[in-house]
């Protein structure tokens, strides 16, 4: 019998662009939840980012430092405004504000400790301050957040520097989420919750709503510390612009823009993927803010949200920040996405525990679960003995070092001696869209769109 | 017991809170009077001593703030976040308190003689709050421990997403909050309102209260509530 022949077989397996298989997933899954998506870490969108950025190194025009001898400056001072004691750094990147709750203990400590070894600073979170993280952290930032789990005067004295969240990149205007199934005892007791509740957080501050109240906050807070402590005040990337020049009005030291790539525990994918603008617009939008107010190196901007490798660093500091702040980098960096953990001097396989969850490494996004394979993002007693504070801080020092590393070496070869001198002028970038959000010209072009012709 | 007064209109708020952060053991049994407060900001933020500040006249934003131990009477009104995020001790506004009053409060005890603003006892998180006249709408919002008295009236939304703090009403309550729910008072209720009138220096009947609590519905999540609450 003949075969029956099939005609244009590739024309019926064509993908739909709009309705591809991802999205007609979406749909089933809706169907039958009724009840969108949550997941862990950040938008996985492409955006314009700084990967959309090229450095113009030295030749002729410009003259580099020697790039393996020459001194390359990388201390950060942080919050020189207002605060009798501000924050010195030695190297521009910090660790970005995670909760205990979301992650473990032990691996606040291993940021504590790794941070501390670098000379950087670490970050609370959504859920207070633990011992464990005091202890290990020389520079800790304490965040104020709307839900205020835990907060308390004693902390607030303890902190090198009090960040005061209206919001973050994940998420701007939501608030924070936490399942049940991470609300063990200790994380419960600290947020004063019941165990095992699906927490909620609030996305408004309780004690204040607007500017003018904010300024009076700050005060607040810089009177109880005695006007020790720099005021960093945090926002989600949206209107960027505006919200800067408002949170510099209110008194912040230090400005935090967190752009729509920053990490969260647990948030709707929908939030995650639609609100917010990519970091890259943010930070133009920030140091234009900053230099209309003629604030510039009075108020400092760390940048955050999709901070990945040193280019990115040195990307996010020529075009004006004073340091960054990373997160979901941190986590991999301590084995988020690996095909193994490290216990007891051995790696071992997380194959099946990412199974479980029907993902594999490279995709997970499963911190909501509290079911880390690799034990970062739980709480989990069995989970979370697979990071151990000293070889997790060995590896988030590591990768600390190479991110510091790498933007020496680019601010060398921009002729930098000090990281902090990098500047829009070294700058091209790769696409149109870039070029307009960055401004900086469309490479082998002087094009700034909407700037010149 | 020695006494000491800050005169405002010769000194700075600084100065005073400056002085109130000296160590405890300095501090102890002291009694301090802050003069022509005139409304000013942050009075009283962040002390940690038994102390007694007395505020002769209106407080604004924040007074009492974060305290820890002290007594903190404002003879006179007081402007958003009275006592906001108190740990312990005591904070007595003779007036009327603003919006925000006790705004999460860990511990001690908030009493407002007057009414009090929109959101008192949001996100209170173990601290006690008597009100002698009414409260605004979205008071006790999020509330997750501790106790709230109110011997007048509350406007909308009362106790909206509470968690386990719980709530007595002598008036009219305009409207619960979602997840918000009465409950019949039960000994225990009725010697908790005694108590805290006692403390508060008010009289009334504690038989006169409605107990309010969360019905903790919105405890875990339900899709078939539509997120509509």
């Amino acid at each position: 019998m003949e075969a029956k022949r099939v005609h244009f077989a590739r024309l019926q397996q064509e993908e739909s662009q709009g309705y591809d298989r991802k999205t007609i997933d979406y749909i089933h899954s809706a169907a039958q939840r009724g009840l969108y998506e949550i997941r862990g870490l950040g938008a996985k969108r492409r955006v314009p980012h700084f990967d959309d950025l090229l450095f113009l190194g030295a030749s002729l025009s410009r003259y580099p430092l020697e790039g393996y001898r020459e001194k390359c400056t990388t201390q950060t001072v942080l919050g020189t405004r207002f605060a009798k004691k501000p924050v010195v750094l030695d190297i521009p990147i910090t660790i970005a504000g995670m909760s205990f709750g979301a992650l473990s203990a032990n691996v606040k400590e291993a940021l504590g400790q790794a941070a501390t070894a670098m000379g950087t600073s670490t970050t609370t979170g959504d859920g207070g301050m633990t011992q464990e993280e005091r202890r290990s952290s020389k520079t800790l930032v304490y965040q104020c957040l709307p839900s205020r789990y835990g907060f308390n005067p004693d902390d607030v004295r303890r902190a090198d520097a009090i960040e005061i969240v209206i919001g973050q990149g994940a998420k701007p205007g939501g608030g924070g989420m936490l399942l049940g199934q991470k609300v063990n005892p200790r994380v419960a007791s600290m947020r004063t919750l019941p165990a095992g509740v699906d927490q909620r957080s609030a996305s408004r501050h309780p004690d204040w709503t607007g500017p003018d109240d904010l300024t009076i906050k700050i005060q607040e807070l810089r009177e109880i510390t005695d006007w020790e402590k720099p005021i960093y005040v945090k926002v989600g990337a949206t209107r960027t612009f505006n919200d800067v020049k408002l949170a510099v009005h209110a008194g912040a030291d230090v400005v935090v823009i967190d752009g729509m790539q920053g990490g969260t525990a647990a948030t709707q994918t929908c939030f995650i993927e639609n609100v917010g603008i990519p970091t890259l617009a943010a930070v133009r939008q920030a140091v234009d803010a900053l230099e209309d107010l003629n604030m510039k190196g009075q108020v400092q901007l760390i940048v955050s949200g999709g901070i990945r490798t040193g280019a990115d660093v040195a990307k996010a500091l020529a075009l004006g920040a004073d340091a960054v702040a990373i997160g979901q980098g941190m986590l991999m960096a301590l084995g988020c996405n690996s095909d193994t953990y490290f216990q007891n001097g051995a790696l071992h396989s997380a194959a099946a525990d990412y199974a479980a969850l029907n993902t594999s490494p490279g995709f997970c996004h499963h911190c909501h679960t509290g079911k880390c394979p690799v034990g970062v993002t739980t709480q989990d007693a069995v989970l979370e003995q697979r990071v151990q504070a000293e070889e997790g801080s060995r590896r988030v020092r590591n990768y600390l070092k190479t991110l510091n590393m790498e933007l020496t070496t680019i601010a060398r070869a921009c002729g930098k001696q000090n990281v902090h001198h990098l500047e829009p002028e070294d700058l091209v970038a790769l696409t149109v869209e870039a070029a307009a959000m960055a401004r900086v010209p469309l490479a082998g072009t002087s094009w700034i769109p909407g700037w010149n012709t | 017991m020695e006494s000491l007064t800050f005169d405002l209109e010769r000194t700075t708020v600084r100065e005073l809170n400056q002085f109130l952060h000296k160590p405890a053991n300095e501090l102890e049994g002291l009694k301090l009077t802050v003069a022509a407060p005139n409304g000013a900001h942050n009075l009283a933020v962040g002390v940690d001593a038994p102390v007694q500040v007395t505020i002769a006249g209106h407080a604004g934003y924040y007074a009492g703030g974060m305290n820890q131990h002290a007594t903190i009477e404002i003879d006179g009104s007081a402007g958003t976040g009275v006592a906001e995020n108190m740990m312990s001790g005591k904070v007595h506004v003779k007036g009327f308190a603003s919006n925000g009053a006790g705004a999460s409060a860990h511990g001690g005890l908030l009493v407002i003689d007057g009414d009090a603003g929109l959101r008192c006892g949001i996100s209170l998180k173990g601290g006690d709050i008597v009100v002698g006249g009414s409260v605004g709408s979205f008071s006790a919002f999020m509330a997750q421990a501790g106790r709230m008295v109110i011997c007048g009236d509350a406007g909308d939304a009362l106790g909206d997403s509470l968690y386990e703090a719980v709530l007595y009403v002598r008036g009219e309550v305009k409207s619960l909050g979602a997840d918000a729910q009465y409950e019949p008072m039960a000994q225990a209720d009725l010697d908790a309102v005694r108590a805290l009138l006692a403390a508060a220096g008010m009289d009334h009947d504690p038989a006169s209260f409605k107990r309010i609590a969360s019905a903790r519905t919105l405890y875990h999540w339900n899709a078939d509530a539509n997120q509509e609450y």
